[in-house]
């Protein structure tokens, strides 16, 4: 990879520079209660985790498993990684709460979502991505998890539009 | 890189095909022929991208990109130059501190007229932008002008750009020959490659739409400034057609002008008349 | 002082759809200023959305939501005319607070 093929070589540099700050700076932040979706308390604990498993463990205390009643809808192509436009919806019952990871991203929570009764589990919004990596939603319904995967491939930007 | 050379190599051809499309009679080197050019220009476009409606090619790389398109169009529900849009606004309406506003410096008062920009002042002999105007405006109330290249000039100009939204570019070329001067200079500037990657706007913005230069699509030239001026997310901001001709050169590796000197008036003049007939798509979201 | 927050709620029928827009930096903490010193981290940790005295929506944030968040769902039980109250808190203790007409 020479000079020509990198117009921003620095951004690359802060980028991984920026994993190792963020495990240390997220140390000073207080610890969170635990299983933090199932109450009104900002999940603290499990926006500090690295791994998605790690962080749907701190958010929910159990594990997903794949449902094709989640329909998750994400670019196969970000045009950006600052702004991704990811949304999903589902036909499970019962649904409690929506999280999202971003799977390679520093910390791979990126949002969760109380959903009470009345409101359509449903919801869009707009993600950071670090590199190419899975989406994955996480729905809770009727206490159990279920997930959704997609691969969003991500390219730095530097030049164009 | 493979990909790079033939782009490089491809580009002056390209350049050459489309002049040459456009002028099936042969037209003397040293005539200047504006309606030809555009006519050129347009059907350039028109024919390398023959299922792009015409008026789609003002939404840039989202004209000829249909993933990209879905991204846009979900952010559109509520566009990231949204703020920027209401501080414009607000601007635009609040006087200066002796009284006048910018609805004075303006025919119409300022609203609808985005269209009508830049145009050839005989007077200066020169192009005039509207973000030019703007600052001049300023400075004619007491007030120091803005950076033209975001915050407040981006504000401005997006407001201006919303009201004319839809209206077709309406670029004149008066009867005076600095005026067909100052749009071959512009043309000669948008062909002429620079840089230390030998690129010129046209390289990318002709030979290569809706390619990809790295990561990021490339966005067609007929209709490019219609969108001005732009939210992009890799700036995570606004910017006018001022910060799009410098970044477009510092990219290239070329030496960015200043914002408005007669190089960059010269090339909005030739690219916003040959966009004449396409609609006001300001401000625009952009990656 | 404009508001941070811009809101846009629809009622079709039986369903309300709201969308959200809210002016806030966001900051990860893992990028450097111009200067080469790191911008702290700063972003919305909670946004909730209220309406006839009930929570109908409750977002938890971390550093991964862009720039000027925006937020889409929608909601039963409410009619054209009620207000809903929007809040957020961001990680240093600032906030705002705007309510909005459901048309």
């Amino acid at each position: 990879m020479n000079a020509t093929t990198l117009p921003h070589p620095t951004r690359r540099l802060i980028l991984q520079g920026a994993i190792s700050v963020a495990l240390i700076g997220l140390g000073n932040l207080p610890f969170g209660t635990a299983h933090a979706a199932a109450n009104d308390k900002y999940p603290e604990e499990a926006f500090r985790q690295k791994s998605e498993a790690d962080a749907i463990k701190a958010l929910y205390g159990k594990t997903a498993e794949p449902s094709d009643k989640i329909k998750l809808d994400a670019p196969e192509i970000a045009e950006n990684g600052g702004v991704v436009p990811i949304s999903v919806t589902t036909t499970l019952d019962k649904v409690t709460s929506i999280s999202f990871f971003v799977a390679e991203n520093p910390s791979a929570l990126a949002a969760s979502y109380r959903i009470p009764d009345g409101t359509i589990p449903a919801v869009a919004n707009r993600l950071k991505m670090a590199k190419s990596s899975n989406v994955v939603a996480i729905i809770e319904a009727d206490g159990k998890l279920y997930s959704a995967t997609r691969e969003v491939k991500v390219t730095v930007g530097g030049c164009g539009g | 890189m493979k990909a790079r050379i033939s782009l490089l190599l491809g580009s002056l051809s390209a350049a050459l095909i489309a002049f040459a499309l456009a002028s099936p009679r042969v037209v003397a080197a040293d005539k200047v022929d504006p309606v030809a050019d555009a006519k050129a220009f347009q059907n350039f476009f028109f024919q390398k991208f023959p299922t792009v409606k015409h008026e789609d090619f003002v939404n840039g790389p989202y004209s000829v990109n249909e993933d990209m398109k879905r991204q846009w169009k979900e952010k559109e529900e509520f566009p990231p130059y949204e703020f920027a849009l209401d501080a414009g606004k607000e601007m635009f309406s609040t006087p200066f501190k002796n009284g006048k506003t910018y609805a004075d410096c303006f025919p119409n008062g300022g609203i609808g007229i985005r269209q009508d920009y830049p145009y050839f002042d005989t007077r200066e002999g020169k192009v005039v932008t509207l973000e030019l105007a703007l600052n001049r405006c300023r400075e004619a109330n007491g007030e120091a002008p803005y950076s033209y290249v975001k915050d407040e000039m981006a504000s401005l100009t997006a407001y201006m750009a919303f009201t004319s939204r839809g209206k077709p570019m309406n670029i004149k070329i008066p009867d005076d020959p600095r005026a067909l001067e100052a749009f071959e200079n512009g043309k000669r500037y948008f062909y002429s490659r620079r840089g230390q990657m030998n690129f010129s706007c046209a390289s990318c913005h002709v030979q290569s739409p809706g390619e990809r230069i790295r990561a990021e699509t490339l966005a067609p030239a007929l209709g490019i400034l219609n969108a001005m001026p732009i939210y992009r997310s890799e700036w995570a901001g606004m910017g006018t057609t001022s910060r799009r001709f410098v970044t477009c050169n510092s990219q290239t590796r070329a030496v960015p002008l200043e914002p408005q000197a007669d190089e960059y008036r010269d090339v909005e003049y030739f690219l916003s008349y040959v966009a004449n007939g396409l609609p006001i798509s300001g401000p625009g979201a952009r990656p | 002082m404009a508001s941070s927050i811009r809101v846009r709620a629809t009622n079709n029928g039986d369903v309300t759809e709201v969308q959200a827009l809210i002016q806030h930096p966001m900051d990860t903490g893992l990028v450097k200023a111009p200067n080469g010193e790191l911008i702290p981290a700063h972003f919305i940790q909670e946004l909730k959305f209220e309406c006839n005295g009930k929570d109908v929506f409750v977002a938890n944030w971390g550093t991964a939501i862009s720039k000027d968040p925006y937020v889409k769902f929608s909601f039963k039980g409410a009619r054209k005319g009620d207000e809903i109250k929007i809040s957020w808190t961001d990680n240093k203790g600032g906030s705002d607070t705007t309510t909005a007409k459901i048309a």
